[in-house]
């Protein structure tokens, strides 16, 4: 699935879409993440990698300011997007979240029909002017999402009666309805089987033509398949990040050597 | 034997029981724990608890019989002719009681002694004064066989509980003893105080069910003897209330119309004020408010569930009516005639609802997952817009069974009514009105001096019937409301 290495090259060159700079994260006292600094690619899937509480599901936080309905946690350092601070304090973090949209670890579709748990975020933002333009937005993320054919003639039903691979690519669905332009994942696929794992990895692969995506995974060959960058964190510190295959291949790092050989974690 | 003194003894057989199961099985096991089946003391649960289950069932079956049987005897000796016109055998039987009461205590106290207490050739005039000395309150002559059957009554119960009392006691030494004998190491002691764990939850359970049941038995019973003597259609079609206490209520008009009327009334101004505030409260404490808030700020609320509701009777009467007045009354805009109204019991009792709505709320919506939440927000909803659209419809099924609740509160609450909306049953759309309820006349109906075999005073239990079946009926609806809406979260 990966890119051939010319078109990662002349990625490089583009300005990155997000770009971190000493970031500190902090839950109370404890020091979550230390001095985080990632350029990320626009129009492209980058992965995080690492052990369990190596802090890359709350790196991939901030970049929404999810995290901001944590009471004790605490951001410092700067995230740019498009070259501007997330956390300034202009900036609406329910804005921002429009624009950075995020799928979680369990699939969690709201307990309505299919068709509101899509046109949900085009309601609360006035995305549609009628009827009409709320349908043409939910069909087309279903198709965006490749669950239309699945659905389309069951539109009403809860989406909590799906199967979980296909409750994961509707809140895929409806985090494209907004039209984000990055789209966080937090180990999406985490909770799936193999069969609904290869559904929604196509998904992302397809995705990656019109959004910058960031995704957390355990899985060290998913993160093989789907990203064509890889970040691995260990203890809070950004490790290593470059190319994904300079990263399973020729890792620069000791210990990203011995977690991507499977000596530790 | 007093019954104190039996109870002790069992529970004595079954602690000695239980370190004597417990030393066997150790010592059949050679001291050597592991080559038990269960813990040492299983073994001596197992025997005390076959000591105790047994003999207190005996015990308890026999409190129950005894009176029965003492009862049939002693009805088969009276007489009809010593039962005097315009009473019964109940009444005469109730004398014997009396009268078999009085010799106790006269004995107690020593004003004479238990062989004239028993002596079957006594002269009953020399005994009625002697009780009447002895300050038991003897209500007419005592009768020659109302003497000899409460002397009856005396010397079966007194041998009955004789032989209960050696009954008790042999049934827990033979169980004692028993239980002790099957105790070796290869007994599965364990399994057998599981198994009688069980049964007692089991017990526990059907208790509180069949309780209810009897509850409702004692309803069904009264009510039909009222339908009997007052005619069905009347009681619920007609539109007046207005019992007449004179004459064994044969003038009466018992239209329950009216008290529904009431009632329903009252509870829509209640949870008109009750659902809203109580709502609101719930996400303001669950999704806005702080940590520290919310310790605060929720036992406060619930403190309002604690206030007894007489006392929330007294605010509204004194508090609560006067203010209404004030502003509604004729000083105001004049459509309030006095403080008692539809409108102050109504606030009052919506107050008191407050915290059954916002603590039943709030544990619901609480128990929605924060995976909701993350998703809206992830969103880029904002905190108001999660609440309505996902988190509300998400919990509503728990909040509509949370508010049937409190209807059914409001519709059972009796003395913030009595204090707070007077007395009168009247069929008005007018809130400011005084009226009453089908809770307050039940009150007023049994509290009266009327025989308790007239309409009037049985008209409380078909009151009762009519008002329990329709709170079961809100109860069930809320279960189906809550079952079938229910999301399933794993």
């Amino acid at each position: 699935m990966n890119e051939m290495p010319s078109i990662e090259q002349a990625n490089e060159m583009t300005e990155s879409k997000i770009s971190a700079n000493k970031v500190q994260v902090f839950y109370g006292d404890n020091q979550a993440i230390k001095d985080v600094d990632i350029e990320i690619q626009p129009r492209s899937v980058t992965s995080f990698i690492g052990p369990s509480g190596c802090g890359k599901s709350t790196f991939l936080r901030t970049i929404n300011r999810m995290n901001d309905t944590i009471d004790i946690c605490r951001v410092e350092g700067s995230i740019k997007i498009d070259n501007e601070d997330i956390y300034d304090p202009k900036v609406d973090p329910v804005q921002l979240r429009a624009k950075v949209g995020m799928v979680f670890q369990k699939p969690n579709p709201f307990p309505k029909s299919i068709y509101d748990n899509i046109a949900y975020g085009p309601r609360i933002h006035g995305l549609a002017r009628n009827k009409a333009e709320l349908d043409d937005i939910v069909s087309s993320s279903l198709q965006k999402a490749g669950l239309w054919e699945e659905v389309k003639n069951r539109l009403d039903e809860p989406g909590t009666g799906m199967s979980g691979g296909q409750q994961q690519r509707l809140c895929i669905a409806r985090a494209i309805a907004v039209s984000p332009e990055v789209i966080l994942m937090d180990e999406p696929c985490s909770a799936l089987d193999p069969i609904a794992t290869a559904k929604v990895e196509e998904l992302i692969d397809e995705l990656r033509e019109n959004y910058t995506i960031v995704i957390v995974t355990h899985s060290m060959q998913q993160a093989a398949r789907v990203s064509q960058r890889t970040a691995f964190f260990h203890l809070g510190i950004l490790v290593e990040e470059g190319l994904t295959e300079d990263i399973f291949t020729n890792p620069k790092d000791k210990r990203t050597q011995d977690y991507i050989t499977g000596r530790f974690g | 034997m007093p019954l104190f003194w039996l109870i002790l003894i069992v529970l004595a057989i079954a602690a000695v029981g239980y370190v004597l199961g417990r030393s066997r099985a150790m010592s059949s096991a050679g001291g050597e724990l592991s080559a038990l089946h269960s813990l040492p003391s299983y073994y001596g649960a197992n025997v005390a608890m076959k000591v105790i289950v047994p003999a207190f069932l005996l015990l308890i079956v026999w409190l129950l019989a005894q009176p029965f049987y003492v009862n049939n005897v002693i009805s088969g000796m009276i007489p009809e002719t010593s039962i005097a016109e315009g009473s019964s055998r109940g009444l005469v039987l109730a004398e014997v009681r009396r009268a078999a009461r009085g010799l106790d205590n006269a004995v107690a106290t020593g004003a004479m002694t238990e062989e004239f207490a028993r002596n079957a050739r006594a002269d009953f005039a020399d005994i009625s004064t002697r009780l009447r000395d002895a300050g038991q309150i003897v209500t007419s002559e005592i009768t020659q066989p109302i003497l000899r059957a409460a002397q009856r009554y005396r010397v079966l119960n007194a041998t009955g509980n004789l032989i209960m009392s050696i009954a008790v006691i042999l049934v827990a030494l033979f169980a004692a003893f028993w239980a002790i004998r099957e105790t070796n190491a290869e007994f599965r002691a364990r399994n057998v105080v599981e198994q009688g764990i069980k049964a007692i939850l089991i017990a526990a359970a059907s208790i509180a069910i069949l309780t209810t049941i009897g509850i409702v038995l004692s309803l069904v019973f009264n009510t039909w003897e009222f339908f009997r003597l007052y005619p069905a259609s009347d009681f619920f079609f007609g539109l007046t209330w207005s019992p007449s206490f004179s004459g064994r209520g044969s003038s009466s008009q018992l239209g329950i119309l009216p008290l529904l009327w009431g009632t329903f009334y009252i509870s829509i101004v209640a949870l008109l004020v009750a659902v809203p505030i109580g709502l609101f409260a719930a996400v303001y404490l669950s999704e806005y408010a702080g940590p520290k808030v919310r310790a605060v700020a929720k036992p406060l609320l619930e403190v309002l569930a604690g206030i007894p509701t007489i006392v929330y009777g007294l605010f509204a009467l004194l508090t609560v009516g006067p203010l209404l007045l004030s502003v509604f009354g004729n000083e105001g805009l004049g459509i309030m005639q006095a403080g008692t109204a539809v409108m102050t019991a109504g606030l009052v009792m919506g107050i008191m609802l407050i915290p059954f709505v916002s603590s039943l709320s709030d544990d619901i919506i609480n128990a929605v997952p924060q995976a909701m939440r993350d998703g809206s927000y992830g969103l880029g909803a904002t905190k108001s817009e999660t609440v309505r659209q996902v988190i509300l419809p998400a919990a509503l099924p728990g909040i509509v069974g949370a508010i049937l609740l409190a209807a059914s509160r409001a519709i059972g609450e009796t003395m913030i009514v009595v204090l707070g909306a007077g007395a009168a049953a009247r069929l008005s759309l007018n809130p400011f009105e005084a009226m009453t309820t089908v809770t307050a006349k039940i009150v007023s109906q049994l509290t009266g001096d009327a025989d308790f075999a007239s309409p009037v005073a049985l008209v409380a239990f078909a009151l009762g019937m009519t008002l329990f079946v329709i709170t079961l009926g809100l109860n069930i609806v809320a279960l189906y409301i809550v079952r079938k809406y229910r999301e399933q979260y794993d």
